[in-house]
């Protein structure tokens, strides 16, 4: 199911330092919302807030609310692990499991929480590498190691892992930064599948991307090195890209920028 | 084709082109090394110096100086330069390698005079120490059994408190916790030995056993444990932790299925190298364990041997009878650690994170 995301508020510290402020957006349900901004001005950051990863970092602190229909994930009571089952993450560098085969890594979500009958197992798994358009390529190999994949193979294992426990949102932070074009254009293809089903914010640096795959974009700056991240604005890829409100995200866009 | 034989070092070529320059073939520094040797053997003799060492030292430093000579000559200063730095990793090498070789050799030749199935089968019951016959079967009985007690104390106290170092501790009980395996790592093992002879014997009013020897190496061990695990924890990359979290897998069960499984090649080793530690130590056993000439299968009463212990003993009997005990008992104890060694390397192999391309 995938679920609608409503943040207001939130900032977050790295220890003292303020790494993002007072960030408020809306992320709309079946639909892939982009992140654009310069290095630095906290996207990744601002991600992990939204599955609680941000206080894995030892220091991560969070202020503010992030509403999951209508949950707030940082409610009293809440527990992180439970908000992970339900919003996954695919990280910028492919990170498979190194000692399992690939239908472990594809498993292991649901074997390492327990939650899943013996008998669907391997559906599942075939039915997840399907989604992330590797089974073709892995079918005849699914006792092999993941870690003897090709990093774009790797980078779609790794969706496949984070799809097999189902979450109702799919964070992916930079998923084809470390990828030639044939992988990039697999992985942007499988993002439009996917939004038919999950919630997907995917940060990139490439303008291009952010055009093709989303179907809003966000534009976060930063005013000095040093000083927190904001968001800019949030709207439409289209108008972002043709015609946004703010005239730091049309320099940022067209280039002209610092 | 003309690129494959200008790619290949010629003796004593002349320079070709501004990148090339001359280069001694390939066999020059093993034939600068026989002639150190030759040249050092020679010396020696003429010189009449008995001892080999002193031969060997100084075919070491002719070794040196003739590759610096030759290469200056050949190849130029900076060559040189290198091939000196070569010349003398190559002579600490042979420096290391050396008495190691050696100590085996003299092991196993003179432990090998003893040894058969009886020595390893029979225990010291009713021998005269001075006279020949018996064998090592009491004390390798013992070194299993307090060895084995010892891992089972102090692998799995050292590896969760590497766990709790590397996983969960940040503040002052972490330090606190550093500082004293820190500490515990220089504890001598006589030491350690008196601190349980002072406790568990005096205190307690416990007799000798093969526990109490076990607490001391358990003592010993658990230091080198937390240290080698605490490093192979710290190799696993932190996206691999951050992979299972986001994928709603609890923190315990993150560590036990994804960070432990990665490092256990690393860690089995390191607890072997431990183990190996402890299986030669022999202060903590000769106040704790005692020895005996019988059998004790039984670790928690009595007096026991063990294999460093019977080497001591023996050899302190001094015949020639009891000093080649001694020395199948070392080879006994040497053989023991290896397949150790062996066993571990093996596991370390087969657990090991595979590449698989
Ligand atoms: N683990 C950390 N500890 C301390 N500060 C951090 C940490 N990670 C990030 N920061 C700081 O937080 C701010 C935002 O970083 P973040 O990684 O979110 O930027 P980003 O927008 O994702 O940049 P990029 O586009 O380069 O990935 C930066 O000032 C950074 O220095
Ligand atoms: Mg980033």
């Amino acid at each position: 199911m995938a679920k609608r995301i409503d943040v207001s508020g939130l900032s977050a510290y790295y220890g003292a330092h303020k790494a993002i402020d007072d960030i408020s957006m809306t992320v709309e349900p079946r639909s892939v919302t982009a992140f654009i901004g310069p290095s630095g001005c906290g996207k990744s950051t601002f991600l992990r807030t939204l599955n609680r990863m941000h206080e894995v970092t030892p220091g991560g602190r969070v202020e503010g609310k992030v509403m999951l229909d209508d949950e707030n994930l940082y409610g009293s009571g809440v527990d992180p692990v439970a908000v992970r089952r339900t919003v996954g993450m695919v990280f910028q560098r492919p990170n498979p499991f190194p000692t399992m085969s690939i239908f472990d890594n594809v498993a292991a979500g649901l074997r390492l929480n327990g939650t899943y009958k013996k008998s669907e197992l391997a559906d599942i798994v075939e039915r997840s590498l399907k989604g992330a358009n590797l089974w073709n390529e892995v079918k005849d190999r699914l006792n092999k190691p993941g870690s003897g994949l090709s990093g774009g193979q790797q980078q779609r294992l790794c969706i496949a892992r984070a799809i097999a426990v189902e979450p109702d949102v799919l964070l992916m932070d930079e998923p084809c930064s470390a990828l030639d074009p044939i992988s990039t254009l697999a992985i942007e293809d499988l993002i439009g599948e996917l939004k038919e089903r999950f919630t997907i914010v995917i940060v990139t640096h490439n303008m291009q991307q952010a055009a093709r795959v989303s179907d809003r974009t966000a534009f976060f700056n930063l005013a000095a090195v040093g000083q927190p991240g904001k968001l800019i604005e949030l709207d439409d890829t289209e108008r972002i890209f043709s015609n946004p409100s703010v005239q730091a995200t049309e320099d940022y866009i067209s280039g002209r920028f610092g | 084709m003309s690129h494959a034989v200008q790619d290949r070092p010629v003796a004593f070529a002349k320079p070709r082109g501004p990148l090339a320059h001359a280069r001694l073939p390939r066999w020059a520094p093993a034939a600068v090394a026989a002639g150190s040797v030759a040249a050092g053997t020679g010396i020696g003799l003429a010189a009449g110096w008995h001892s080999k060492v002193q031969w060997g030292m100084l075919s070491a430093l002719l070794f040196v100086l003739a590759t610096y000579v030759v290469t200056t000559k050949v190849e130029g200063a900076r060559q040189a330069k290198d091939r000196i730095a070569t010349s003398l990793v190559w002579v600490c090498f042979v420096l290391a390698v050396v008495p190691l070789l050696s100590l085996a050799w003299v092991t196993v030749s003179k432990g090998l005079e003893v040894l058969d199935g009886y020595f390893l089968t029979h225990s010291m019951n009713g021998v005269l120490e001075v006279e020949a016959g018996g064998g090592v079967y009491h004390a390798l009985l013992g070194t299993i059994e307090q060895v084995a007690i010892a891992t089972l104390i102090a692998a799995p106290i050292g590896l969760l408190t590497a766990v709790y170092l590397v996983e969960y501790g940040t503040g002052k009980l972490a330090k606190a916790v550093t500082f004293f395996v820190d500490v515990m790592t220089g504890i001598p093992s006589i030491v350690a030995g008196l601190f349980v002879l002072s406790t568990w014997t005096l205190m307690l009013g416990f007799g000798p056993s093969g526990f109490a020897g076990a607490m001391a190496l358990a003592i010993l061990m658990m230091p080198v444990v937390v240290r080698s695990t605490e490093e192979m924890l710290k190799l696993v990359p932190n996206e691999l932790r951050e992979a299972s979290l986001a994928l709603g897998v609890p923190k315990w069960r993150t560590i036990l299925k994804v960070v432990l499984p990665t490092a256990i090649g690393g860690i089995t080793t390191g607890v072997m190298l431990a183990i190996a530690r402890i299986t030669g130590e022999t202060a903590p056993i000769l106040l704790l364990v005692f020895g005996t000439k019988l059998i004790n299968p039984n670790p928690f009463e009595g007096a026991q041997s063990s294999l460093p212990l019977y080497v001591y003993e023996q050899y302190a009997v001094g015949t020639d009878a009891a000093v080649a005990r001694a020395w199948a008992a070392a080879l006994v104890l040497i053989a023991f650690v290896m397949i150790l060694n062996l066993v571990a390397r093996g596991i370390a192999r087969w657990k090991a994170p595979k590449t698989g391309r």
